[in-house]
C-alpha cells in the first residue's frame, strides 16, 4: 500500500475575520513602532559612520586668462593642479558634511585686483560649486573675474568608505578609549560581582538580622542617576574633600573615581540577578553533601558555585555591559580619563564632528552586542537546569557565622547609604567647606543654569508619559507576539526587534536619534526637539526588559483562553479588557515604574535630545556640575531620589492593594 | 438524512509532517463521537480542525449543510471544553458562564436566568460567585461544559475533559456527561486516549492513528470486529499469534491447525491470529463429548486475582511457543479446580478468532 503525503485537495485559506483583521493591525503598529524608532535610527547611525565626505578635485577644471583677458586653449584640471604645488594632501581631502573649499590657494599668483578672469567649469553634470551663495553646476564655464574668485567654493562630495575609522584609529587620543572603557569595565565587574555574590549568598544562605533592610539598601542605587555617586566622591575625595587623604596622592578624578562609582551604580543590578540564582539552589544537594562529610569549602566550590553560576556569568555581563555603556558617570569624575561613551558626547557636541561620533558609537556597540548575545545564550541554558522537584534551601543559624554576614553586609549598606547621605549633605549645606550652615540655597534651581525647577516638572512628565505610553506600546506588542496565531514571520521579526534596545547603549540610541529624526528630508523630524522624542527614545531605550516582564505575565495565562473566546462569539478586545489585563495587572505596574524609575535617571539616550523647552532634571544635573554648581546638583540628584522613591512606594502600596482585592481568584 | 457534520479528504501538514491523512467522515445529529487513539496520532488535530482553532490544509467540513472549512471559529457553532477548561480566573462563575451572552441584544435578566439555569442543570447553584480557584476540579470542568453550552451551540467538542481528573470523579462525571448529552441531544465529540471512557460514553467511536482513521463504529463494533490489527491492539487486551493460512478458512499457528475465517488470504501467507483473553474457554473435561473443534491442551503457568475473575498465564509447547492468556470467570476457576501448575484444556472458537494480513495489518 502506498500513500501519497501531499494532500490532493486545494489549499485552504482562512477567511479572515474582524478579530484577525485587528490583530493584524496592531501587530503592524507596533511592529512600525520599533522599526521607526529603533531599526531605521540604527541605520542612520551606522549609514553615517560609513559617510565621508571628499573633495573631488578632479571633477572641475580651470582656465585662468592672462592679464589682457585671453584663455588657453585648454583649461586645467583642478586635481593636476593640486599635484603640482601640493595645496591639499590626501588627508586634507576629507571634510565634513558643510565643509567648503576655496579655490584662492590653488593659484599662488592669485590677488584679487588683478585683471586676470578665471573660468570655472565640472567636468561632468554632477559636479557642484558655489559662487558666493549661488549655485552652479555642469560643464558650461562660468567665467568671474579676480574678486569674485575669491567668493567660489567647491563643496565635497558624499561617498561611503572606512575613511572614518581610519582616522578613528590613527589618532590615539580617540582610539586610548577602548583600552580605557575595557579595563574600567572589567575591573568594575570584577569588584561589583564579588561584593553582591557575598552580600547574595549572606541574604540566602544565612540567619543574620534585618535581611529586608539590606534587600532594601541594595536596590536604593537603581532611585538615582549613576552620575550621583560621581559628585558624592567628589565630596569625598576631591580637591577639598574631607577624606582626599585616603587616596594617598592619587586623583579621584580618573579611573578610581569611575570604579568606584561603577560599582555603586550596577551592585543592585548584579545583586538582583545572583540573588535569583541563589534562591533557586537545591536544598537536597546540600543534604547530600553534608551526608558525604565534604567540607563546608568543598561543598561551596562543588555546589553553591555551580549552582549560581548561570547567575553570575549573566550578572557580569550585565554589570560590564552597564558600565561600558555609561556615560554620566566619567562624564562627571573621568577627568581627563576618556572612554567611549564620553568620547560620543565630545565628538557630537563639543565638535559637532557627527560621522566620528558614529564611529565611536559603532565601536561601543561591538562589546555591548558581545556581550547581550553571550548573556542570551547563558540566560537560555539556565532555564533548562530548573526542576519542579527542587527543594528550597533552609539555612541553619550559627551565631558567628551570622554575624559575621551581618558585618559584611553592614560595610556595604554604609557605602550606600554613604554614598547618598554625602550628596544629601552637599544639597544642604551653604558652601562647602566655607560655610557649613544649613540651608535651602541649593534647592534655588532656577537661579541656576541647567533648567531650573521646570527641568525636574519635564522630568516627571517624561516619566509619567514614559510609563503611560510604554506600558501600552509595551503590553500590547507582547500580546500580540504571545497570544494571535498565523503571520509567524512578522512576529519572529518583531521578537528580534524587541530584544535589540538591551544591547543598544543609550548614547548611540540618542546619536541615532539626531541623524534619523533631525534630518530635514524625515516627515518626522516635526518632533524633534519636543517632548515626543524623548518619550520615544526612553520607551525604545528600556523596551527589552519591560517585554520580558510582560512576556513573562502572558506566558502564564492559559493557551485557550482566545479559543474559548472565539467559539462563544467574543472579540477579543473583550477578552483583553476584561481577563487579560486584570490578571497580568502586577505585571503591567512593574513594567510602569520600572519605565517611570528609569525615565527620571537616564541621561545617555536624552543628553542629545533634548531641547531648552525640554531640558530634564537629570540632565541638569549633568549640566550643573558641568558648569561647577556642584551642591545644585547633587541637590537635584536628591529630587530624582526623592521621586522615585515615593513612586516606588505608591507602586508597593497600589500593588499590595490590587492583590489584597484579587485575593480571592489568584490563589491556585 | 445528510450528516450534521461532514468531513471530506481532509488533511493537515505542518511543514513535511503530516499530521491528518485523507480523513473523511460522517456525524449525524445529537450522536456523541468519541476520537480515540494514541498521542500523536492526530485526534486533538482534527478537533481543532473542526472548530477552526488550526485550519486544515486542504478538505472541506459542513456542518448542518453550510460549508464551515475556511471560517474563523468566531463564525462557526460550536461549544468547546478544554483540558484545562481555561476558566478565566478572575470572573465569578457566573460572568464565566454568562460570558458569550453578554453582547448578544439578551437582556441582562434572560442572562442571569439561563446563568441559574445552567448552574441548576450542573447541579451547582449554589456557586455562582465564588470564583474557579474556590471550585474543585470536577466542579470546575462542569463550569467549562456549562459556558460550552450556555448559547446552546450545534455542536459541542471537547478535548480530553475528564484527564485532569482523578480516577473516581472521571468515572462519576463520565455517566453525568452523557446523561447531560442525552437531555440535550447535541452533537458532541470528545478526543480522548482512555478507551474505557470511549467505550463507556460513546456512541460511535473514531479510532485512529497516524494520522488517519482506521476504524468508525459503535463501541461494541470497535471492540469485537476490529478491522485492523492496530484497532484490535489498541482496544482491550488481545492474543495476538503469527499463523500461517493453511488453505480456505485453516489457519496454522505452531504445530496446530485451526478454524479461523481468513477472508482473501492466499494460502501460505502470514497472518496473525488474535484472540480476547475472555474468549479463551476451558473445556469442561467431564462433560463427555468429544474433544471440540479448536481446542488445545495447555499448562497454568501463573494466574492473578482480579476481582471478578481471574487472569490466566498459559504455556504450550504447540503454538510455536506463543503463549495465551486467558480471563476465567471465579466460578469456572472454582468448578474446574484451576491452580498454578495444572494442565488444562481450553478452546477458541472459530467465530472468535480474527486473522489479519501479517504485512499491511488489514484484516482478512
Amino acid at each position: 500500500m502506498s500513500v501519497s503525503d501531499v494532500a490532493p485537495g486545494p489549499r485552504i485559506r482562512e477567511k479572515v475575520g474582524r478579530d484577525a483583521w485587528i490583530q493584524r493591525g496592531f501587530i503592524l503598529i507596533i511592529a512600525l513602532y520599533l522599526i521607526i524608532s529603533l531599526a531605521l535610527p540604527l541605520y542612520a547611525m551606522l549609514s553615517k559612520a560609513f559617510e565621508v565626505n571628499i573633495y573631488q578635485l578632479d571633477q572641475f577644471t580651470i582656465a585662468v586668462s592672462s592679464e589682457d583677458g585671453t584663455f588657453p586653449d585648454l583649461p586645467r584640471n583642478l586635481a593636476d593642479i593640486n599635484a603640482e604645488i601640493g595645496v591639499l594632501g590626501p588627508d586634507d581631502m576629507t571634510a565634513s558634511g558643510d565643509g567648503r573649499l576655496s579655490l584662492t590657494p590653488f593659484f599662488p599668483d592669485f590677488s584679487f585686483r588683478s585683471p586676470v578672469k578665471y573660468r570655472i567649469a565640472g567636468v561632468d553634470d554632477s559636479a557642484v560649486f558655489l559662487v558666493g551663495s549661488e549655485r552652479h553646476s555642469g560643464k558650461v564655464p562660468v567665467e568671474v573675474d579676480s574678486n569674485t574668485f575669491r567668493k567660489v567654493v567647491i563643496r565635497p562630495l558624499k561617498a561611503h568608505g572606512f575613511q572614518n575609522f581610519a582616522r578613528y584609529f590613527s589618532t590615539p587620543s580617540l582610539f586610548q578609549s577602548i583600552g580605557n572603557s575595557v579595563m574600567i569595565a572589567l575591573v568594575s565587574t570584577v569588584i561589583t560581582v564579588t561584593l553582591a555574590f557575598w552580600f547574595a549568598y549572606a541574604i540566602s544562605r544565612s540567619c543574620m538580622r534585618f535581611k529586608g533592610f539590606f534587600r532594601l539598601v541594595a536596590m536604593l542605587p537603581i532611585l538615582v542617576p549613576s552620575l550621583l555617586p560621581g559628585i558624592a566622591l567628589v565630596y569625598l575625595f576631591g580637591n577639598q574633600g574631607i577624606l582626599k587623604s585616603f587616596l594617598l596622592g592619587h586623583s579621584i578624578y580618573g579611573p578610581i573615581g569611575i570604579v568606584i562609582g561603577s560599582v555603586f551604580f550596577t551592585f543592585p543590578h548584579a545583586m538582583l540577578i545572583i540573588g535569583t540564582a541563589l534562591s533557586i539552589s537545591d536544598a537536597r544537594l546540600y543534604e547530600a553533601a553534608v551526608s558525604l562529610r565534604a567540607s563546608r569549602w568543598r561543598t561551596f566550590w562543588t555546589v553553591t558555585i555551580p549552582g549560581a553560576r548561570y547567575g553570575l556569568i549573566s550578572a557580569a555581563f550585565v554589570v560590564f555591559n552597564l558600565v561600558i555603556t555609561d556615560f554620566g558617570l566619567p562624564k562627571v569624575i573621568g577627568g581627563q580619563f576618556n572612554v567611549l561613551a564620553v568620547d560620543i558626547y565630545k565628538q557630537v557636541i563639543g565638535q559637532q564632528n557627527f560621522e566620528m561620533g558614529a564611529v565611536v558609537s559603532v565601536i561601543l556597540l561591538l562589546p555591548a552586542v558581545l556581550a547581550f548575545a553571550i548573556d542570551r545564550q547563558v540566560q537560555k541554558r539556565q532555564i533548562a537546569g530548573l526542576t519542579a522537584r527542587s527543594v528550597v534551601f533552609e539555612p541553619k543559624p550559627n551565631r558567628r557565622v551570622d554575624l559575621m554576614w551581618f558585618g559584611y553586609c553592614a560595610v556595604v549598606a554604609v557605602f550606600i547609604v554613604g554614598i547618598i547621605g554625602i550628596c544629601q549633605m552637599a544639597a544642604l549645606i551653604k558652601f562647602w567647606p566655607y560655610d557649613l550652615n544649613l540651608s535651602l540655597n541649593n534647592y534655588n534651581f532656577n537661579r541656576m543654569d541647567g533648567g531650573g525647577w521646570s527641568a525636574y516638572g519635564n522630568s516627571i512628565k517624561l516619566g509619567l508619559l514614559t510609563a503611560i505610553v510604554g506600558t501600552v506600546v509595551v503590553f500590547l506588542g507582547a500580546y500580540m507576539v504571545e497570544k494571535t496565531k498565523g503571520f509567524h514571520r512578522a512576529r519572529a521579526l518583531f521578537q528580534m526587534l524587541a530584544m535589540l534596545p538591551m544591547a543598544i547603549p543609550g548614547m548611540v540610541l540618542g546619536l541615532a536619534y539626531i541623524f534619523f529624526f533631525n534630518n530635514p528630508d524625515n516627515p518626522l523630524n516635526l518632533i524633534y526637539g519636543t517632548m515626543a522624542i524623548l518619550v520615544v527614545s526612553t520607551v525604545t531605550h528600556f523596551y527589552t526588559v519591560s517585554h520580558l516582564t510582560a512576556v513573562t505575565a502572558l506566558k502564564q495565562m492559559d493557551v485557550e483562553f482566545e479559543s474559548v473566546a472565539a467559539s462563544l462569539k467574543q472579540p477579543f478586545t473583550k477578552l483583553f479588557r476584561q481577563v487579560t489585563v486584570p490578571v497580568c495587572m502586577p505585571a503591567i505596574l512593574n513594567i510602569s515604574i520600572y519605565l517611570f524609575v528609569n525615565a527620571m535617571t537616564t541621561v545617555s539616550a536624552v543628553v542629545f535630545l533634548y531641547s531648552t523647552d525640554t531640558a530634564l532634571a537629570s540632565v541638569a544635573v549633568l549640566n550643573m556640575d558641568d558648569a561647577g554648581d556642584i551642591a545644585p546638583a547633587a541637590a537635584m540628584g536628591m529630587m530624582i531620589f526623592y521621586t522615585n522613591a515615593g513612586a516606588r512606594l505608591l507602586h508597593s502600596l497600589g500593588s499590595k492593594l490590587i492583590l489584597k482585592r484579587s485575593e480571592a481568584w489568584r490563589r491556585r | 438524512m445528510t450528516a450534521f457534520l461532514r468531513i471530506r479528504e481532509l488533511w493537515k501538514s505542518f511543514g513535511s509532517f503530516v499530521a491528518l491523512r485523507d480523513i473523511s467522515l460522517d456525524v449525524n445529529e445529537g450522536e456523541f463521537l468519541c476520537f480515540l487513539g494514541p498521542s500523536g496520532c492526530g485526534k486533538t488535530t482534527l478537533l481543532r480542525a473542526i472548530a477552526g482553532l488550526d485550519i486544515q490544509t486542504s478538505g472541506s467540513v459542513h456542518q448542518a449543510g453550510r460549508d464551515i472549512s475556511s471560517l474563523p471559529p468566531a463564525e462557526r457553532d460550536f461549544g468547546i471544553v478544554f483540558q484545562s477548561y481555561a476558566l478565566f480566573p478572575n470572573l465569578t462563575i457566573a460572568r464565566n458562564i454568562a460570558f458569550g451572552l453578554e453582547n448578544t441584544g439578551v437582556e441582562k435578566s434572560e442572562i442571569n436566568k439561563r446563568v441559574a439555569e445552567l448552574l441548576e442543570l450542573m447541579g451547582l447553584p449554589e456557586q455562582a460567585n465564588k470564583y474557579p480557584a474556590q471550585l474543585s476540579g470536577g466542579q470546575q470542568q462542569r463550569i467549562a461544559l456549562a459556558r460550552a453550552i450556555a448559547m446552546s451551540p450545534g455542536l459541542l467538542l471537547l478535548d480530553e475533559p475528564l484527564s485532569a481528573l482523578d480516577a473516581k470523579v472521571r468515572v462519576h462525571l463520565r455517566h453525568e456527561m452523557k446523561d447531560l448529552q442525552r437531555k440535550l441531544k447535541v452533537t458532541t465529540i470528545m478526543v480522548t486516549h482512555d478507551q474505557e471512557e470511549a467505550l463507556s460514553m460513546a456512541d460511535q467511536i473514531v479510532v485512529m492513528n497516524h494520522g488517519s482513521i482506521e476504524q468508525v463504529g459503535t463501541p461494541n463494533e470497535v471492540y469485537t470486529r476490529p478491522v485492523s490489527l492496530f484497532v484490535a491492539g489498541f482496544i482491550g487486551e488481545m492474543n495476538q499469534m503469527s499463523a500461517k493460512v493453511g488453505g480456505k478458512n485453516r489457519v496454522v499457528i505452531g504445530d496446530l491447525e485451526f478454524a479461523c475465517n481468513t477472508g482473501g488470504l492466499d494460502q501460505g501467507s502470514d497472518a496473525i491470529v488474535v484472540i480476547r483473553p475472555e474468549d479463551v474457554f476451558p473445556v469442561e473435561p467431564d462433560s463427555g463429548k468429544a474433544t471440540p473443534e479448536n481446542s488445545l491442551k495447555v499448562h497454568i503457568d501463573a494466574m492473578e486475582f482480579l476481582g471478578s475473575f481471574w487472569r490466566t498465564h498459559l504455556t504450550t509447547t504447540k503454538l510455536g511457543g506463543q503463549n495465551l492468556i486467558a480471563d476465567f470467570s471465579v466460578n469456572a476457576v472454582q468448578r474446574l479446580k484451576m491452580q498454578e501448575g495444572n494442565d488444562l484444556m481450553v478452546e477458541m472458537k472459530k467465530s472468535n478468532l480474527i486473522a489479519f494480513d501479517a504485512k499491511s495489518g488489514a484484516i482478512a
